[in-house]
């Protein structure tokens, strides 16, 4: 008789039968959905009308390069900030602990609760940021009022909610640098500048692949932080994919609202995947 | 010390308390004032300390929400997060004992929870078929799916520094996979433990976008919701607005007191391998 092994599948079971029933079949049936004209109850098979309608209304394609702006713009913020504040916060400056809890901290705190926060510090006249600006002689801009900006005001908040996480990883990824390449660097005469561009970036690749990759994920998937501050608004000019499922879903078009989640599917994919390869290639070359 | 040291550290403070503190203090000197002195939305020394009127006003609105609301999220966190420890950890033990194919399907699927955006109303509908669309233990088995990715990474990846001599030697004694299981593995996976619960549980108690779609209804408020349903209530209240922000703001702040080295430990895992 064979031995039973120690290690039985049936453990895997519990978490399959959760993970597959309540996402991985989802997921799947997302893409036939996304084909169909669907009140939960019956669907009808229309082919690739949702896609059509979603690429033809102004208001939904925007959302689509929000999306990529948002994603681009918050990871790129991220990892730069990131990087200089984990230096800096390593380089043994006084209150260096504290400064780490402060940076961290915003991490933790509820994305709504930071989200309302910030729409009324960024309130047009009374808020304290263009309060603020005024007493230094500038005229405050409508943060989020005026539609040109409301996005990029939201991905401020974003950074300065997110850049805790960022710091933390490079951090870590610091630490893990053997301090005698900064002592060759020194002894070959390199500047604190050419240590950071010769020594700290190259070697810090794999906390910026952690960086890079996390962010724009949460990026691309970004939900919470827009809803608390504009809702989308003013008009569209922040609407992002994830807010636009969701008035979709809202307003009772299932299959539009699910042909939308495909969509951020295919995005997620079609950038994740290739820069995690671009990023693996790269790192058998050095 | 270098001088140098200590003038960048007085900088940096100056510009932390500026961009970090600021916000922070906004939100305390707001949730103390009086009505009409909340409603200019400046940045000014309450004239009138209300703290524990506002208090039990937030508490007590819209027939004790809030308190229905702690509750409910306290109860989803808690299962959500007992269970993600008890199948994460099965799943990461066996996906690290045991060599096959199946390990590549399972590190598939940890790789597609961690990336892909769950399908909304796909979702609904799967719940619904089951009867657990607007449950609470619909929305724990959610926030399970979920959060299952993240906890098999964390605990494969630990298992693998535990010696696999532990389990032969139970096995000798005579000990059965699920005794090997609970005696043996899992005391030795606190480290790990404490940093899950710790991680998840904030983020759980910290999710709003899960609860507002498969947990509608008043019965089954959430922390989270309470926020927007104080936002549109009092519109011109902001004293009860920041009262009930701050009060969301407490449960993170606690935790990480008390854990801030598990919370570091567990949102740098893997970010150093390379």
């Amino acid at each position: 008789m064979q031995r039973r092994s120690p290690y039985p599948y049936w453990f895997v079971l519990p978490a399959a039968v959760v993970f597959v029933t309540l996402f991985l079949v989802p997921t799947v049936a997302a893409f036939w959905f996304s084909l169909t004209r669907w009140d939960l109850y019956t669907a009808t098979y229309i082919g690739m009308e949702n896609f059509r309608q979603f690429f033809s209304e102004p208001y939904l394609v925007q959302g689509l390069g929000h999306t990529l702006i948002y994603a681009v713009l918050t990871s790129a913020t991220k990892s730069v900030f990131g990087l200089l504040l984990a230096v800096l916060l390593t380089s043994g400056i006084w209150a260096q602990g504290f400064l780490r809890t402060v940076v961290f901290f915003p991490v933790l705190v509820s994305t709504i609760g930071v989200g309302l926060t910030f729409s009324v510090l960024m309130h047009p006249t009374k808020g304290l940021f263009n309060v603020g600006l005024a007493t230094i002689g500038i005229h405050g801009p409508g943060w989020l009022t005026d539609a040109s900006l409301a996005l990029y005001s939201v991905a401020l908040v974003d950074l300065w909610k997110g850049v805790g996480l960022a710091t933390l990883i490079y951090i870590a990824g610091l630490a893990a640098i053997s301090p005698d390449y900064y002592e060759a660097a020194r002894i070959d005469g390199a500047t604190r500048i050419q240590q950071f561009w010769r020594v700290t970036v190259p070697l810090v690749r794999p906390a910026t692949v952690t960086v890079v990759t996390l962010s724009l994920i949460g990026g691309l998937r970004s939900f919470d932080l827009i809803w608390a501050m504009t809702r989308g608004g003013p008009g569209f000019s922040s609407d992002v994919l994830a807010s636009v499922i969701y008035k979709q879903y809202q307003a009772g078009f299932y299959g539009l609202s699910t042909a939308g989640n495909v969509i951020l599917f295919l995005l997620i994919a079609l950038l994740v995947l290739p820069l995690t390869w671009w990023f693996n290639r790269r790192e058998v070359d050095l | 010390m270098t001088a140098f040291q200590k003038r960048t550290g007085i900088i940096a403070t100056l510009f932390a308390v500026v961009i970090f503190i600021i916000p922070f203090l906004f939100i305390f000197l707001m949730s103390v004032k009086d009505k009409s002195q909340a409603s200019h939305q400046d940045f000014t020394w309450p004239e009138q300390w209300q703290l524990w009127q506002n208090f039990s006003d937030v508490i007590s609105a819209r027939n004790y929400m809030l308190l229905l609301a702690y509750f409910n999220s306290t109860v989803i966190t808690v299962g959500a997060v007992a269970l993600l420890i008890l199948f994460g950890a099965m799943v990461g033990y066996v996906l690290q004992r045991r060599q096959s194919g199946w390990n590549k399907v399972i590190f598939g699927c940890v790789l597609a929870g961690l990336i892909i955006p769950p399908a909304v109303v796909p979702t609904i509908w799967v719940l619904q078929g089951l009867h657990l669309f607007k449950t609470i233990h619909g929305m724990i088995l959610i926030q399970v799916a979920y959060g299952l990715a993240f906890s098999v990474l964390l605990y494969s990846s630990f298992i693998a520094t535990i010696p696999r001599d532990l389990d032969e030697a139970a096995r000798i004694d005579g000990a059965r996979p699920l005794q090997i299981f609970f005696r043996v593995i899992l005391p030795l996976l606190k480290p790990v433990t404490v940093t899950l619960i710790v991680v998840q549980s904030i983020a759980i108690f910290n999710d709003f976008t899960n609860p507002l779609y498969y947990l509608p209804g008043k019965q089954n408020v959430t922390v989270q919701l309470t926020l927007f349903n104080f936002q549109s209530q009092f519109q011109t209240q902001f004293n009860l607005l920041f009262m009930n922000i701050l009060l969301v703001t407490i449960p993170p702040l606690i935790v990480f007191i008390f854990f801030n080295r598990q919370i570091v430990a567990g949102m740098t895992a893997g970010a150093v391998k390379g």
